[in-house]
C-alpha cells in the first residue's frame, strides 16, 4: 500500500490548502512584549546576557563576537539584491512578558498556546497523545521571538538519557558540554552573520543524544517572530555521541509585515563514530507582497561536523519563504566513510530571492555526499543554487554525485546554477548533472483534461518535480511541504 | 448496433457540433464544421494529414491557443465551449491522446486518483477511498492486459509506445466518461496491442449512454472497433459520411478518389 500514500498525503495536504489565504501565518498576536534596548551595541549584547543570567564566559564571547562583526563587511558574493540593512533600527530581544520563564506548560501564557495551536503545532502533550492513531511522538521546543516558552516530552526523553533543552538553560545546566562544542562547527569568525548571531544570539534549541542512543521521537523547534522591528538570532546545537541517532524537525513563520525583519541563526551538527543526524526544515516565513514589500531576510549558517568515523548527516530543505533566503547547509566530512546529505527544494515566486545550496568538505577518506537540489522559480523571482564540493588531497576514495534541477513557471523568473568544485586526490569520483526545464503547456494540458483544475496541476507537477526531496521528510512535514508548494505557487500560471 | 442517420433528431443526442471554426496560431483549420453524435454510437473520423482531426480533438477538449472563432458545440445539454477543460472532463469528455504526456515524480495511481476525485467533487460525488481505488486500478489494467506494477510508475515516464496507448485506455476505464475522442490512439501499435486496445474500447465504451468518437488514419483499428458511422475530414470540414463501409472504401481508393 505504500504507494497510496502520497495520494492519502496530498489529499490531506490540498484539503488544508483549501482553507488557507495567500499566506497563512500572515497574523501577528496581541502578546504583551518585553523589548530590549534598540538598535545594535555592545550594551545590547551585555542587556541579552544579562536578561539570559549568563556566565561571565558566555558574555565575553559574545562581546568578542559583537567586535569582530564590527571589523566585517557584509557578503555581498551572492546572487541577491538586498537594500542595505540598518542594524540599529531593530530591536534585538523581544520576549513576551512573564517574571521568570516557564516552568512547564501550566506556566506558559495561554495565548501563546493558541498561537502555536494555530500554527498547528501540537504543544501540549496531551493534544499529542490524544492524537490520530498511529500518529507519532514529536517533542517541540517552541521559540517565540527571542525565548524559547515551551519544551515538550521532556521526561521521556530525559529516561532515554537525552538531552533537549532550550540553549538558554543549557548554558546554564550543562555549560561544559555547551562549552564544548559552542563554535567549534561554525567558528565565530566563520561569516558575518554567524559573527552577527554570537552576539546576539536569543535563544535555541541544545540536543545531546547519548553514545548508542536512538533517540525515541523526532524532536523539533518551531520558530515564529511575532514581534514587529525585531530580528530572530537563534542557535541550535545538536551532538550526537557515538551511535547515536536523531531526526530533528525545524519550521518557521512570521507575520505579515512591511518592513524587513532580520533572521540570522546559526545551526551546529556534530555527529561521532557511527551518529546519525537527520536535520529537516520546512521554511515558511513571510516572503513579502506580491510587490516585494516587506518579509523576511534570511540568512543562515548551518553547518554539520561529520566527526566520527562512518558518522551522517542528512540536511532536508524545503524553503518556500522569506524575502531573500541566503542559506548554506553544509557538512565537513572529517570521518572516514563519514556520509554527507543535502536535498533541497527552494521555491521563490514573486520578487523573492534564494542562494542557496551546500559545501560538502571532505576531508575524511572514503566519505561520500548526495547533493539533490530542486529549485522552482516563479513571478519575478530569482533562485539560485550555490554548491561546494571539495576533496582534500589526503582524502582517497571520496564520491560526490550532485543533482541540480530547476523548473520554471513563467517568463520573468529566472534559475541559475553555480556549481564550485574543488578536487585535490585523482581518486575522488565527482558527478554533477542539471537540468533546467519549464512546465509545459502539455503538461498542463494533458492534466486538466483529465479533470484537474489548472492550480491543481500546478501543484501535481512541481510536487512530482520535487518528489525525490519531499520522501526525505518525515510524514507530518511532508504533508505541510506539499501543501506549502501549492500554496507558494498559487496565481504563478495563467 | 447502426443507428439509423434518421434518428439524429431523437432526444439521444450526446455531442452536436454546428458550423465549428477554430484557428490554431491565427491559422484557421477548422471551417464550419458540423456533426452529431448520438449515445451508443461509435464515429470514426479519417481524412489526410493536414485536414485538422487533431485540432478537432483539442478544441473540443479545451486546449489553450485552439481558438473557436464561430459555431458551437452542446454536450449532453451543457454549453460544451463554455466550460474550462477540467469541468469539460468532470461533464464526461474524455481525449485519449496520440503522444500522451509524462509527468515525472507523480505515480500513474496518484495523478488518476486525484483527477478522479477532482471529477467526481465537481459533481457532487464522494470521493473514491484508497482501497475502492485501487480496485478499480487494477480491473481495468487487467483489462488492458497492463502489469498493474505500471501504475505505481510515474506517469508515461519509460513507458513503450504500446504501454502509453493501453494505459490511456486503463486511463478511459478508470474515469469512465460519457464520451471519448481518442486520437490516433491506433498510432505505435502493434498487432496485438492494436488487438487488446480495440477490445478495452469495445468493453469500456459500447454501451448505450456512452459514445466514441475515433480519429484515425487508417482502418486497421475499425476492423476491432467498428463504428456505426466513418466520416471524412478535410480541409477543416466533414466532406463526406458513411457506414462502416466507407473507411475500407477509403483505404482502397485514397482520400482523394473517396472524396473527389
Amino acid at each position: 500500500m505504500n504507494e497510496f500514500e502520497p495520494v492519502v498525503k496530498d489529499q490531506a495536504a490540498r484539503d488544508a490548502a483549501a482553507r488557507v489565504a495567500d499566506y497563512e501565518h500572515g497574523w501577528s498576536s496581541d502578546i504583551e512584549q518585553e523589548y530590549g534596548p534598540k538598535g545594535l551595541s555592545e550594551d545590547t549584547v551585555r542587556y541579552i546576557s544579562a536578561k539570559k543570567d549568563e556566565p561571565e564566559w558566555m558574555l565575553e564571547w559574545r562581546l568578542k563576537a559583537y567586535r569582530h562583526w564590527l571589523t566585517m563587511p557584509m557578503p555581498d558574493w551572492a546572487k541577491l539584491n538586498i537594500p542595505p540593512i540598518d542594524y540599529q533600527a531593530a530591536y534585538y530581544w523581544a520576549a513576551p512578558k512573564t517574571k521568570d520563564g516557564p516552568k512547564s506548560l501550566d506556566e506558559v501564557d495561554p495565548e501563546i498556546l493558541r498561537i502555536y495551536e494555530k500554527l498547528g503545532i501540537p504543544l501540549a502533550e496531551q493534544a499529542v497523545l490524544a492524537g490520530v492513531e498511529g500518529a507519532r511522538k514529536i517533542a517541540v521546543d517552541a521559540v517565540f521571538d527571542s525565548v524559547s516558552v515551551a519544551t515538550t516530552f521532556r521526561k521521556e526523553l530525559e529516561s532515554a538519557g537525552v538531552i533537549f533543552r532550550s540553549i538558554s538553560e543549557a548554558i546554564r545546566e550543562y555549560p561544559d558540554m555547551v562549552r564544548r562544542w559552542l563554535g567549534r562547527v561554525v567558528p565565530m569568525h566563520d561569516n558575518y552573520f554567524s559573527a552577527l548571531n554570537c552576539a546576539v544570539f536569543s535563544d535555541g534549541t541544545f540536543v545531546y543524544i547519548p553514545e548508542g542512543v536512538r533517540c525515541p521521537m523526532e524532536l523539533s523547534t518551531y520558530f515564529r517572530i511575532n514581534a514587529e522591528n525585531t530580528g530572530q538570532f537563534e542557535r541550535t546545537l545538536i551532538v550526537a555521541d557515538k551511535g547515536a541517532y536523531v531526526s530533528y524537525l525545524e519550521g518557521c513563520t512570521a507575520p505579515q509585515r512591511d518592513e524587513n525583519q532580520l533572521h540570522a541563526a546559526v545551526v551546529e551538527l556534530v555527529a561521532l563514530d557511527d551518529a546519525e543526524i537527520k536535520y529537516s526544515t520546512v521554511q515558511n516565513w513571510y516572503p513579502g507582497d506580491a510587490q516585494g514589500k516587506g518579509g523576511i531576510y534570511n540568512f543562515v549558517t548551518k553547518r554539520a561536523l561529520c566527526q566520527g568515523a562512518r558518522s551522517k548527516v542528512s540536511w532536508t530543505q524545503v524553503e518556500t519563504g522569506s524575502a531573500v533566503t541566503w542559506k548554506y547547509p553544509s557538512c565537513v566530512l572529517n570521518g572516514e566513510d563519514s556520509v554527507g546529505e543535502f536535498y533541497s527544494v527552494a521555491v521563490t515566486n514573486n520578487h523573492q530571492q534564494a542562494d542557496t545550496g551546500t559545501k560538502m568538505i571532505h576531508n575524511g577518506k572514503g566519505s561520500r555526499s548526495t547533493i539533490v537540489s530542486k529549485g522552482i522559480s516563479a513571478g519575478q523571482s530569482n533562485n539560485t543554487y550555490r554548491g561546494l564540493v571539495r576533496v582534500a588531497a589526503n582524502a582517497e576514495g571520496v564520491r560526490n554525485h550532485t543533482q541540480c534541477d530547476s523548473l520554471l513557471l513563467g517568463a520573468t523568473c529566472g534559475a541559475h546554477t553555480v556549481p564550485y568544485i574543488e578536487v585535490k586526490n585523482p581518486s575522488a569520483i565527482i558527478e554533477h548533472e542539471a537540468t533546467t526545464s519549464k512546465i509545459s503547456d502539455d503538461q498542463l494540458f494533458y492534466a486538466m483534461q483529465r479533470g484537474l483544475a489548472q492550480e491543481d496541476a500546478v501543484a501535481l507537477i512541481v510536487n512530482g518535480f520535487a518528489r525525490e526531496v519531499l520522501q526525505q521528510l518525515p510524514m507530518e512535514f511532508a504533508v505541510e511541504a506539499q501543501k506549502l508548494l501549492g500554496i507558494s505557487l498559487e496565481g504563478s500560471v495563467g | 448496433m447502426p443507428v439509423n442517420h434518421t434518428t439524429l433528431e431523437s432526444e439521444t443526442s450526446m455531442l452536436t457540433i454546428h458550423d465549428l471554426s477554430a484557428t490554431v496560431a491565427n491559422k484557421a483549420i477548422l471551417k464550419g464544421l458540423s456533426l452529431r453524435i448520438n449515445a451508443g454510437e461509435i464515429h470514426a473520423i479519417m481524412g489526410p494529414n493536414g485536414a485538422g482531426k487533431s485540432t478537432l480533438g483539442y478544441t473540443l477538449g479545451g486546449r489553450p491557443g485552439y481558438e473557436v472563432t464561430g459555431g458551437s458545440v452542446d454536450f449532453d445539454g451543457q454549453d460544451l465551449l463554455s466550460l474550462a477543460p477540467h469541468e469539460r472532463a468532470a461533464a464526461g469528455l474524455f481525449l485519449g491522446f496520440q503522444y500522451p504526456v509524462e509527468i515525472p515524480g507523480v505515480s500513474m495511481v496518484q495523478f488518476l486518483r486525484e483527477s478522479l476525485n477532482a471529477q467526481r467533487k465537481a459533481r457532487g460525488e464522494d470521493p473514491l477511498s484508497g482501497g475502492a481505488f485501487l480496485k478499480l486500478a487494477r480491473e481495468q489494467a487487467a483489462l488492458l492486459k497492463l502489469d498493474p506494477e505500471m501504475l505505481k510508475r510515474p506517469v508515461n515516464v519509460g513507458f513503450s509506445g504500446g504501454e502509453k496507448k493501453r494505459a490511456e485506455m486503463v486511463q478511459m476505464g478508470i474515469l469512465d466518461p460519457k464520451l471519448a475522442i481518442l486520437d490516433e490512439t491506433d498510432s505505435g501499435l502493434d498487432i496485438d496491442a492494436l488487438k487488446v486496445c480495440g477490445e478495452g474500447i469495445n468493453a469500456i465504451m459500447r454501451r448505450p449512454d456512452k459514445a466514441v468518437l475515433l480519429i484515425t488514419h487508417y482502418q486497421r483499428l475499425l476492423d476491432y472497433v467498428k463504428p456505426d458511422f466513418v466520416h471524412v475530414l478535410a480541409g477543416g470540414r466533414i466532406v463526406r459520411s458513411g457506414g462502416a463501409d466507407l473507411a475500407l472504401e477509403l483505404e482502397e481508393q485514397g482520400y482523394e478518389g473517396a472524396v473527389a
